[in-house]
């Protein structure tokens, strides 16, 4: 069987991923039982190819494999058709049509989610986002980019870049991941520290409902207080509510001074340290804050050769500042730097001016998932824990786990985020409940969130109900049946019912 | 142990998009980031190296330019040089520097300082000369050893792996000599801050073409600076089926 990648969508990923072959079906991996759903039928094809012709629905065999199956291959769908719209109205007819015949849908962006949002279940046919990637506007004045919701994060950074702005998020799947795919799952990234998330970014977009009506909630305007605030529904509702077509963004003015630090530290307490200092000394400059520990860095260096630029240290600090003098950033920055060895916070370090040094040095942070998808198989969660504990569920973890894997942890230390993993040999249900149900109850018990950035997805569902307030989720659940009364939108996602 | 001479270039970053000058006469270096020539940063970890192994005594690393060419000694007195040598050149003379100028200032640098070895990246990223190292050992009448990726120095001479086009070639020659680094003579090492702060206090000594006797006149004219054409992107793909494959992605068939 020939697997054909989008070579422009999985740029350097394409040749790092062939560690196993492609996972068994969702369906017969997992407890979940097929919704209601009309299967697939001749009439539906050929109402699809009349609105959007051939050529825009994949059917093959082998051409739907990318669309089935998530990028780091826990999930595998069995849908037999990828629907790619170009415009909003086309969008609303699908959706209209498919609530009519009581047809499930998977929308889908770049594919990169991390916990099986994107990817369908059963055979939900797929709306691929991907034609739908024209930029409308950029406004030199306020910083507005307004554009469709199948725009490339990394294109757009690139658009504007010529304008002098910059993309308000960052994040390893840039290259691939599309902007309504961040809006739907409030991503959040390595600069959310600056530039805070998409929930303050987002200052208007376009959705379709599931029976096809179209909300037009598209604002540039940074006030605008007029009737409830709708368009934070469809932010983080992971495809649930509505598909984001259009989305209006608050930019950043790209700084011209932009420095990296990284550090070399000895134990936790000493991370904290600095970073209390960083945020003192660095104040208005600093726009990322991460850490890896060692264990992290022994993993990188043993699957992709990857290494630290000045010597192994139990605890690793990247610091990025991003500001709009050279000189005023450089001198705050090396005040900052003398200050923690002084102190005897950082053992050692070393810093870039440089665009092409700090290019090299995010590198290394950057690249910690490819690392993932190696040989081992490496169950990844993403948490929020509160800032003095962010180390402990790794230690927790790690005593839990003993022999049976590698724990690792790093992350967006600024905002309490830690990506922990568990790297085993060879994937068991049994050594994923022993992890999970250790994990998430830990985490709940140190007060911190069971999916930081992530989102739920598939992956976490019955996690979600145990973990939040039995209100809320009723809440939710009326809502979801508002919104889509016949659960067509992405079913087995987020906050699910059998229909 | 040898005296080494290590010539350091500050050139544009080569992360940052290069923009012709309005004026067609160059292109854009104001508030544009610089650092130090990818090869002489090579170069100088060579240096730095045959330090640590005790084959080399004292480094002294060279950059000719207006004031900030005194950045990249700073990088490079970070990385273990010993001291520095900014031959101070204006802004309007530096524009129509070439390497027979630079060429003449290293070889009179090289007999002040009594230097056995001249180490220098084998070309830089901004012009793409790749002339110096060959002029300077004409002009010292040196033995010189071209795009090296692996020097030996053994008592009285060097042997030196270089890489050309027909392959691989060895060679032997006398010390002292020229050297020009290659991309994979060694990969350089990060400043550490320790030695970044020890750095500041190393000597930087100033002087002047003139102070050496060298005449820096032009002798070229810049007529113009264009931008390339626009190439229109084009993407290899490994077989038929993946041409099949982006062909009926793009909605085109």
């Amino acid at each position: 069987m020939i697997r054909s990648f989008a070579a422009d969508g999985l740029k350097r990923f394409a040749s790092i991923r062939c560690f196993s072959s492609t996972p068994d079906f969702t369906k017969n991996n997992y407890n979940v039982q097929r919704g209601g759903y009309q299967s697939l039928e001749e009439d539906h094809i050929k109402y699809f190819q009349t609105l959007l012709g051939e050529n825009r629905l994949v059917m093959d065999l082998s051409d739907l494999e990318q669309y089935n199956v998530d990028w780091f291959k826990h999930y595998r769908g069995n849908s037999k058709l990828v629907l790619k719209p170009k415009t909003t109205e086309e969008v609303s007819k699908i959706l209209s049509y498919c609530n009519k015949n009581k047809l499930a849908v998977c929308p889908q962006g770049g594919n990169t989610g991390v916990v099986g949002g994107q990817v369908p279940v059963f055979d939900e046919i797929i709306i691929s986002m991907a034609l739908m990637n024209q930029i409308e506007s950029v406004d030199e004045h306020l910083g507005v980019l307004v554009c469709q919701s199948g725009c490339i994060l990394e294109n757009l950074d690139n658009e504007l870049e010529k304008k002098g702005f910059m993309m308000p998020l960052d994040l390893g799947a840039k290259g691939s991941c599309h902007i309504g795919g961040n809006v739907s799952t409030n991503a959040g990234g390595l600069r959310l520290l600056r530039y805070g998330n998409m929930h303050g970014n987002v200052l208007g977009l376009e959705a379709v409902k599931a029976n096809g009506e179209i909300i037009d909630l598209m604002s540039s305007l940074k006030k605008d207080n007029t009737g409830f605030h709708l368009k934070h529904l469809f932010i983080g509702s992971e495809g649930t509510l509505g598909v984001v077509t259009k989305v209006a963004i608050q930019c950043a003015v790209r700084p011209k001074s932009i420095n990296l630090a990284f550090l070399g530290l000895q134990s936790f307490p000493k991370v904290l340290k600095t970073f209390m200092q960083a945020k003192q000394d660095l104040g208005e400059i600093l726009s990322a804050m991460e850490v890896m520990d060692s264990a992290t860095m022994d993993f990188v260096k043993d699957k992709l050769k990857v290494e630290s630029p000045i010597g192994e240290y139990p605890f690793y600090l990247v610091i990025e500042t991003s500001g709009s003098n050279d000189e005023h950033d450089a001198d705050k920055l090396h005040k900052f730097l003398e200050t923690t060895l002084i102190k005897h916070f950082a053992l050692n370090g070393t810093v870039a001016t440089e665009p092409s040094k700090v290019k090299e040095m995010w590198q290394i942070r950057e690249r910690i998932p490819d690392s993932f998808v190696k040989d081992d198989y490496v169950f990844l969660y993403d948490v929020t824990l509160p800032i003095p504990d962010y180390f402990t569920l790794v230690d927790d973890v790690r005593d839990h786990l003993g022999s049976k894997g590698k724990v690792f942890g790093f992350g967006h230390l600024g905002d309490g985020n830690l990506h922990i993993q568990v790297a085993v040999d060879k994937y068991t249900h049994e050594i994923k409940d022993f992890i999970e149900d250790y994990m998430y109850s830990r985490v709940v018990e140190l007060k911190g969130s069971i999916s930081a950035e992530h989102g739920i997805g598939f992956a976490k569902i019955k996690y979600l109900e145990k973990i939040k307030d039995k209100n809320a989720l009723i809440f939710m659940r009326q809502m979801k049946r508002l919104m889509d009364p016949n659960g067509i939108l992405n079913p087995y996602k987020l906050i699910f019912e059998q229909h | 142990m040898a005296r080494v001479l290590v010539g350091v270039k500050r050139v544009i970053d080569y992360a940052v998009k290069i923009r012709v000058k309005p004026d067609k006469k160059g292109v854009v270096t104001d508030g544009v980031k610089h650092s130090m020539n990818p090869f002489d940063e090579i170069a100088v970890e060579e240096a730095v190296r045959m330090k640590e192994k005790k084959i080399a005594s004292e480094i002294i690393a060279v950059s000719c330019g207006p004031a900030q060419s005194q950045e990249v000694i700073r990088t490079a007195l970070a990385m273990g040089v010993d001291k520095g040598i900014h031959v101070e050149i204006p802004a309007a003379e530096y524009e129509t520097l070439q390497p027979i100028h630079v060429s003449k200032i290293l070889a009179k640098i090289a007999e002040k300082e009594k230097i056995d070895l001249i180490i220098v990246g084998k070309q830089a990223i901004d012009d793409d000369s790749n002339q110096t190292a060959q002029m300077t050992a004409a002009v010292l009448d040196w033995p010189q050893a071209t795009f090296a990726s692996h020097i030996e120095k053994g008592d009285k001479e060097l042997t030196v792996k270089r890489e050309v086009d027909g392959g691989m070639e060895t060679i032997k020659c006398k010390i002292p000599a020229v050297i020009s680094a290659d991309l994979r003579l060694n990969e350089p090492r990060y400043a550490t801050l320790p030695n970044i702060m020890k750095a500041k206090k190393k000597p930087i000594a100033k002087m002047t073409p003139k102070d050496l006797g060298v005449d820096i006149s032009p002798r070229i004219e810049i007529v113009s600076v264009e931008d390339p054409p626009v190439r229109q992107p084009g993407v290899i793909l490994p077989d038929v089926d993946a041409l099949v494959g982006k062909l009926k992605e793009g909605g085109h068939i």
